[in-house]
């Protein structure tokens, strides 16, 4: 089963990104966690960050047996096991920082909205292998993926987290452009799309409700809290200047200034220690790694195979994208960590099963269907 | 489908990827420039800005909304309070710091590092309060050393003060720090930890409207955290003020009366149910909750037997004794088991089956018929009334009066008393109702149960013509500039189901309670004013005939309990009260001249005159003597 020319084949390459990146991420984490907490819990997160990273690492190696075109026929199963753990949150979850996104099993704390992503993913990829043509789809081939796509969501957003529900929508629509529709499917999408915003605006929120989404939109309304945090992030990236205040040295950091500085804004304490440089190495490392992904799905002979790399990478551009974003505010504050380096068990865990897949499908792309 | 879609090909593929790289390309671009735009071009302004670490947040709490009686005297407001903060960034060395301060304000070292514990992992650069509402002395000390003292500031808080201390405590409520429950849930969107919300009576009830919403400040300071610059200000806004159907005075005055008793008086106005006075004795001060209250104070109150934290007039049940014969001559009267010239005959007991069951009057009335029974409550006419309209009739008359269910005042933990019905005992003991318990529910006594609240209304709609009010507390809320947010108006929840003719009846008894020659409550009549009412006395110890008690000497908590309800003018009634005076042993001595009291200075008449002759007085009555 296990031929050798699998192992021949073997992305040695996109492994050692991975690696370098998580490398990076760890030292990253080191100055965060550092600062913030006293001499013990420098070590219980660091450790705790190492071993989920070793577990991610055992999970992606070891689902390489495992050929990916197996997703295909498990898709429905996987989708639905990942909706019903968001439904089970509303059943037994744990509230934190004011919203229910925890699920508690045995001694693991996980977000089932993380992995909802990838099985989004791989669902939407299965649909669209079949249905997928050069003239683009019509709306019969959409209603579907539009199902799969909305039960998560909503899901997701009640719980409530606007941030990853968005996401989710916004890797479901990568997928859907790139595998192209018709044009005035696109438009008329869009005007929908356009339409049903000020309805929802003026009839369907209560003021808080909008209130917080202007806040949202525009961290500066807010400038005791989202606005405050921005503005000591922004202080943190541009005092780091071109080379950096040097490893454990920053001054934001150690300070505390950052709200959630080891996991959504730890790219200011990058910014902050290891200045211009610094940043620049690790967007470049996240660059090549993004062109690795397409290349593995231009490459795979599968159409399955394919979309679903495309998926995974466009999944790891938009995190990438919305939180150094935000870090400097370019972009709304929401919570999404940025891939390998932010702390969080959840989000190391999934891109690790995402970056599995790749390197699966990378392994196998002269499979045809 | 169409038969000529193009299966994608690697060159389409090819295509498609292009485009996505060319996105990639494009952000990330745009995220370089950016980086080299703060860290390259605004580097130089950044690293200066986070070498001396100089933006904080202060916040700037909003004051709450105040509370007005219905005369715009002010019965709650804010006063301002000097809270000492430390921020643990501008204070270094923090321990130090801290040991001169408390020696400063003479106040423990352990104290103060306890605040800055129990904040944990609070950012360094926020300020954490050391200590609440200092004195005036301690402030000026502090002061005066404040170039010694680097991080400390003093902030002036708006705090809640209760102006008239004790006064309207049940009613008004009052406040207590949130908790982290509450701070995790969706409640409270605008409240931080440390903040103060109501915890109890109006100040719970109308949080949403009291409470502002917070605003604050991002400032630069200098090295010792002294503010040199304001970079954004969020102004806070003030809560919504309350305008209350109270009246002050006139709740003054009911608990000078109730001193030294415990018990409740309830006044509502019976043209549109405001609630003119609600007092509840013993009180406690509303004052000693602000801040925390402290733990002797609050295990005294919790251990004080006459309960100050209970509203007696929502959360107190009693017997309503013969104040319920109202209720019992109006089932019998709309049942037509009785008509107003139906007579029975009181030798001073009543036989029923093997049990003689005795009238307060021992002498007897003679032939009474229904006024002039509820006059001079006459206990033998409403055992036979009660006996004739059954339980569960007599239960269906009191519950569409409003008793056995909530008023549907706005306050938190109303009791809805208890009513009871044959099916409701058989739930409730397993036991079939026995006929001789319904001459005990007859005259109030039994399992029944009533809030004096619940009394207030049904006594109002008798003198009102039978219009049933919901009990309304607060009458308007306003912004603090006056506009008007919210109008409450009055609103009938209900009709007593009763005719106008028997309504009469009702109210001609109710009357010569007062005004007959006869009337239990005839000494406290009042000059200018016909008042209409009902005394009672509810037993609280049940004793065997035969057994005799110098009440005097009994334990206190043994002797009977006081009613009085009433309405006046009894021709256009603008005042209706009820009185409970627990263990007061006579509605006729101890309830209805508290009563009568209000009523003159409610309605600014002369001074009572004391009548010369002693009215028989009615002891509580309503357990059965076996017969040999």
């Amino acid at each position: 089963m296990f031929d050798r020319r699998l192992i021949e084949n073997f992305d040695w390459g996109f492994l050692i990104v991975i690696l370098l990146i998580c490398s990076a991420g760890l030292v990253i984490l080191y100055s965060a966690v550092s600062a913030g907490y006293d001499g013990q819990g420098v070590h219980y997160l660091f450790k705790k960050q190492g071993m989920w990273m070793g577990a991610g690492f055992t999970i992606m190696m070891a689902s390489l047996v495992i050929d990916f075109r197996e997703l295909d026929k498990l898709n429905l199963l996987i989708y639905t096991i990942c909706v019903g753990l968001l439904v089970a949150i509303y059943l037994f979850g744990q509230v934190g920082g004011g919203s229910r996104r925890w699920l508690v099993i045995g001694f693991v704390r996980m977000q089932p909205s993380e992995l909802m992503k990838i099985a989004l993913v791989i669902s939407l990829a299965s649909v669209y292998s079949t249905s997928a043509c050069q003239e683009g789809l019509g709306f019969r081939n959409l209603i579907k993926p539009a199902i799969l796509c909305l039960i998560p969501f909503g899901l997701i957003v009640n719980q409530p987290d606007l941030g990853t529900g968005l996401l989710l929508l916004l890797i479901a629509g990568s997928i859907t452009v790139f595998v192209k529709v018709e044009k005035k499917v696109f438009f008329t999408l869009t005007a929908l799309g356009l339409s049903i915003v000020p309805l929802v605006w003026f009839v369907g929120l209560k003021a808080y409700q909008k209130d917080r989404i202007l806040t949202f939109l525009d961290p500066d309304r807010d400038p005791l809290g989202a606005g405050y945090h921005i503005i000591q992030s922004k202080i943190a990236i541009g005092s780091g200047m071109l080379t950096g205040k040097g490893f454990l040295k920053g001054t934001q950091n150690a300070l505390s200034f950052l709200p959630e500085q080891h996991t959504d804004f730890i790219l200011s304490v990058l910014a902050e220690e290891w200045g211009l440089a610094g940043c620049s190495l690790l967007l470049i490392l996240y660059f090549i790694l993004l062109f690795w992904g397409l290349n593995i799905a231009y490459s795979c002979r599968n159409m399955f195979g394919s979309i679903l790399a495309f998926g995974i990478t466009a999944m790891i551009f938009w995190q990438i994208f919305i939180n150094v974003g935000m870090v400097m505010g370019l972009m709304p504050v929401v919570g999404v960590p940025l891939p390998l380096v932010s702390y969080g068990g959840s989000s190391v865990v999934t891109n690790m099963v995402g970056f599995g897949i790749l390197l699966n499908i990378s392994m196998r792309k002269f499979t045809t269907n | 489908m169409r038969g000529l879609n193009k299966k994608p090909d690697r060159e389409w593929i090819k295509q498609r990827l292009m485009l996505a790289s060319l996105c990639i390309v494009m952000v990330f671009a745009m995220l370089l420039l950016r980086l080299v735009y703060l860290q390259l071009i605004k580097g130089e302004e950044y690293r200066r800005l986070s070498e001396t670490n100089c933006v904080r947040l202060k916040s700037i709490k909003s004051s709450r909304g105040v509370i007005y009686d219905r005369n715009q005297m002010l019965l709650v407001d804010n006063r301002p309070a000097f809270d000492l903060n430390i921020v643990l960034e501008d204070a270094h060395p923090v321990e130090e710091t801290v040991e001169r301060l408390a020696a400063l304000i003479d106040v423990s070292k352990q104290e103060l590092m306890e605040s800055i514990r129990k904040e944990g992992d609070a950012a360094f650069y926020k300020p954490v309060t050391l200590k609440r509402d200092i004195s005036r002395d301690q402030l000026a000390i502090v002061e005066a050393h404040k170039f010694d003292l680097p991080g400390i500031h003093i902030d002036i808080e708006p705090t809640r003060h209760y102006i008239h201390e004790k006064t309207a405590a049940h009613l008004l409520g009052y406040l207590g720090e949130i908790n982290r429950n509450e701070l995790e849930s969706d409640r409270y969107p605008n409240v931080r930890s440390g903040d103060s919300i109501g915890r109890y009576g109006i100040e719970k009830s109308f949080e949403p409207f009291l409470q502002g919403k917070r605003g604050g400040r991002q400032v630069e300071v200098d090295v010792n955290g002294r503010v040199i610059k304001v970079l954004k200000t969020v102004e806070p806004v003030s809560g919504n003020d309350l305008h209350l159907a109270l009246d002050l005075e006139l709740q003054k005055a009911a608990e000078q009366l109730l001193l030294g008793n415990d018990g409740a008086v309830v006044a509502i106005d019976p043209s549109n149910g405001d609630v003119l006075v609600m007092a509840s004795t013993p009180s406690f001060d509303q004052n000693d909750f602000i801040g925390g209250i402290s733990n002797k104070k609050w295990k005294a109150l919790m251990a004080d037997p006459g309960k100050p934290m209970t509203n007696k007039a929502i959360q107190a049940e009693y017997p309503p004794a013969s104040t319920y014969k109202v209720l019992t001559a109006m089932a019998a009267l709309e049942e037509r088991v009785i008509d107003r010239r139906t007579t029975s005959f009181c030798p001073g007991y009543y036989t029923f089956g093997k049990r003689r069951y005795q009238c307060w009057n021992k002498h007897g009335h003679g032939e009474i018929n229904v006024v002039d029974a509820i006059a001079q409550s006459c206990d033998v006419f409403f055992y036979q009334a009660g006996e004739k309209t059954g339980v569960d009739a007599l239960a269906q008359y009191a519950t569409g009066s409003g008793f056995g269910r909530s008023t549907q005042i706005k306050l938190d933990h109303e009791r809805r008393g208890l009513i009871p019905t044959s099916s409701w005992k058989k739930k409730r003991y397993k036991e079939a109702w026995q006929a001789g318990e319904t001459l005990s529910i007859s005259i109030g006594q039994g399992f029944n149960l009533v809030t004096p609240l619940q009394m207030a209304v049904f006594i109002a709609a008798v003198g009102n013509g039978g219009t049933l009010y919901r009990p309304r507390i607060v009458t308007s809320i306003e912004e603090s500039n006056g506009n008007i947010v919210k109008s409450v108006e009055p609103e009938i929840i209900g009709g007593l189901p009763a005719s106008k003719e028997t309504l009469a009846l009702l109210q001609k008894g109710l009357l010569k309670v007062v005004h007959g020659e006869r009337g239990t409550a005839r000494r406290i009549q009042v000059k200018g004013v016909n008042i209409a009412g009902k005394t009672g006395t509810a037993q609280v110890f049940s004793r065997k005939a035969g057994e005799k008690f110098d009440n005097e000497k009994l334990i206190r908590t043994l002797r009977d309990h006081a009613w009085f309800v009433c309405y006046a003018p009894a021709e256009a009634p603008t005042i209706a009260i009820s009185v409970i005076i627990e263990h007061g042993e006579h509605g006729s001595s101890t309830a209805a001249p508290i009563a009568s009291a209000l009523i003159q200075k409610y309605l600014k008449l002369e001074p009572p005159v004391e009548p010369t002759v002693e009215p028989p007085m009615e002891p509580a009555l309503g357990t059965s003597v076996e017969t040999q």
